[in-house]
């Protein structure tokens, strides 16, 4: 075992355009049945089509970001299956488009939105985080997205909306994995408001410039760079404005093992591994694990969201 | 050819390849052998699917006295060794990825690990276990230790459990694989305490009416005992 073990074999790797090619055949397969309702304009928003998107360096991290099938090759989609490359190979049933969230509770303006209205006229941002997994392994992301922010303003929150509520779709028939019990259906998180306000909190559409691949979370995810990866929410259909907080789904499966704040932190463990270190997927052989930072890197710009605030018993 | 010829040159060459196979897949994905490979994190898999292989060995391990009661094929007992070895074989690789790959050989994790982590306490105590087992298991050690080394090798019971549990213990949130195991373990420890019942009641009949009244019960009949001298 001493030689140095490869990454997957060049060979392996599908070429992007024979891969997204395919991704739009079958989404143009699946669109046929539909044809009537889909406007022809709907064509380039098809899984792999390319975004127009702005970067944003100033909340890019400088490390190098990891490949396009490490990103879309490793996720935990349980809806899809629980094996880390069960969605990759599962996720084409998802339909994206035609897609609308549906939004309620302490706000102004409520009610079900296109998809297509509610990205109109949004600037389109790439920012490259780090993605901490609870399960000690991380990866660097070029998602394209932008603040959730400008999203949540549009709907007026009121004075009681302390916290926000997201939803995944639930429809089995889609998400084979939803007919196993192994987490309550449909999937639900949440962050408190200020935390959903805050200016690093990113609604993702794409990856590496290209509209996101169903596996990781299409066609609209959540992503929180400073708490464990299972606070990114995927495909998400509902948003609701609380006044309480919000059950979690990871949290309701295990409460002592998974919190509302899920906040990186090396210095509280999970009940049955260490969390003060990570492997880095992709780095080079025996130079994977590093020390994992707290709020991932990102104390600077968020530890004062949690000032005062007892991060053991909040974890 | 003899039926220990048969075992010699045939049957155990062959159990040995196809104890094998399992490391021959591991290292084609890790060196990418065959347009093979292992995924986007190939430290797990490698560490999840050597696990997996001991854990597969141990429950044929334990199948072996069933199999051969029930088929009444006394001779197979002659793979088991080899069955038994090949778990440890595959419990210290293991175990090595998960020191050097997964740890990077950061002994001062490994140690909190051990200490910390119930899931790696346990796991670490089968290992240890296995070594005794390992370290006894030639024809000069089994004549040596006599009857204790059945007693000795009763251990395997407990590091099947202790393997299953660990199994159980790392699994995120979907048990279903684990549970499988624990189901056929508990199948396979099952049938040997009914075994156990069983031949006490015979031997309680038997101590009441003399001999040849009552013969044996079926069970007991092929001489099952592990301590058989076939024992190759």
């Amino acid at each position: 075992m001493s030689t140095r073990i490869p990454r997957i074999a060049p060979s392996e790797i599908t070429p992007p355009e024979v891969y997204f090619s395919r991704r739009a055949l079958l989404a143009g397969a699946l669109a046929t049945g539909a044809s009537a309702l889909l406007p022809a304009a709907e064509a380039p928003q098809a899984q792999g089509a390319a975004l127009s998107y702005t970067t944003n360096p100033q909340y890019s991290v400088k490390e190098a970001p990891n490949k396009y099938e490490e990103i879309a090759g490793y996720n935990n989609f349980y809806e899809f299956g629980t094996d880390k490359d069960s969605p990759s190979h599962n996720a084409h049933t998802l339909r994206t488009r035609p897609w609308s969230v549906t939004v309620s509770g302490e706000a102004e303006v409520r009610g079900t939105f296109d998809l297509e209205d509610l990205l109109k006229g949004v600037a389109l941002e790439e920012r490259i985080y780090r993605f901490r997994c609870v399960e000690a392994w991380s990866l660097v992301v070029p998602w394209v997205g932008f603040p959730l922010s400008t999203l949540l303003g549009r709907f007026k929150p009121t004075s009681r909306a302390k916290y926000v509520e997201f939803t995944t779709l639930y429809d089995p028939r889609q998400m084979p994995g939803q007919r196993v019990p192994v987490l309550t259906w449909p999937y639900v998180e949440g962050l408190r408001i200020d935390e959903a306000m805050h200016p690093l909190t990113l609604m993702v559409v794409g990856l590496y410039g290209r509209v996101l691949p169903n596996q990781d979370g299409a066609p609209l995810r959540l992503i929180v760079p400073w708490k464990y990866g299972f606070k990114g929410i995927k495909s998400i259909v509902k948003i609701g404005f609380t006044s309480v907080q919000p059950r979690t789904a990871w949290n309701e499966a295990a409460p002592n093992e998974y919190g509302f704040y899920a906040n990186v932190n090396p210095q509280v463990d999970h009940p049955r591994w260490s969390q003060a270190t990570e492997r880095r997927i992709g780095a080079p052989f025996l130079a994977a694990r590093r020390p994992t930072l707290p709020f991932n890197g990102y104390a600077e710009q968020v530890a004062s969201l949690y000032q005062g605030m007892d991060l053991r018993r909040y974890f | 050819m003899t039926l220990a010829q048969r075992y010699r040159f045939i049957y155990k060459p062959l159990v040995f390849i196809a104890c094998l196979a399992p490391l021959a897949w591991l290292a084609s994905g890790a060196f990418g052998w065959f347009g093979l490979s292992l995924g986007a994190d190939p430290v797990k898999e490698l560490e999840h699917e050597a696990g997996k292989t001991a854990l597969n060995l141990l429950l044929l391990t334990l199948a072996v006295t069933p199999v051969r009661e029930l088929t009444s094929q006394p001779q197979l007992l002659r793979l088991r060794r080899m069955l038994g070895l090949f778990v440890f074989f595959y419990v210290v690789l293991h175990f090595t990825i998960y020191l050097v790959l997964d740890l990077e050989l950061n002994f001062r994790t490994l140690g909190a690990d051990i200490a910390k982590r119930p899931y790696i306490t346990i796991g670490f105590t089968a290992l240890l276990l296995l070594i005794p087992l390992a370290a006894t298991s030639t024809n000069g050690m089994m004549r040596r230790l006599g009857r204790r080394w059945q007693t000795l090798h009763r251990l395997v019971y407990v590091i099947a459990v202790l393997g299953v549990w660990h199994f159980y213990w790392q699994v995120k949130r979907d048990v279903r694989e684990p549970l499988l195991y624990a189901g056929i373990l508990a199948i396979l420890l099952g049938y040997r305490v009914l075994r156990a019942i069983a031949r006490r009641r015979a031997a309680a009949t038997r101590s009441v009416h003399p001999a040849p009244a009552h013969p044996a019960a079926p069970l007991t009949s092929t001489s099952g005992s592990a301590t058989a001298p076939e024992r190759t």
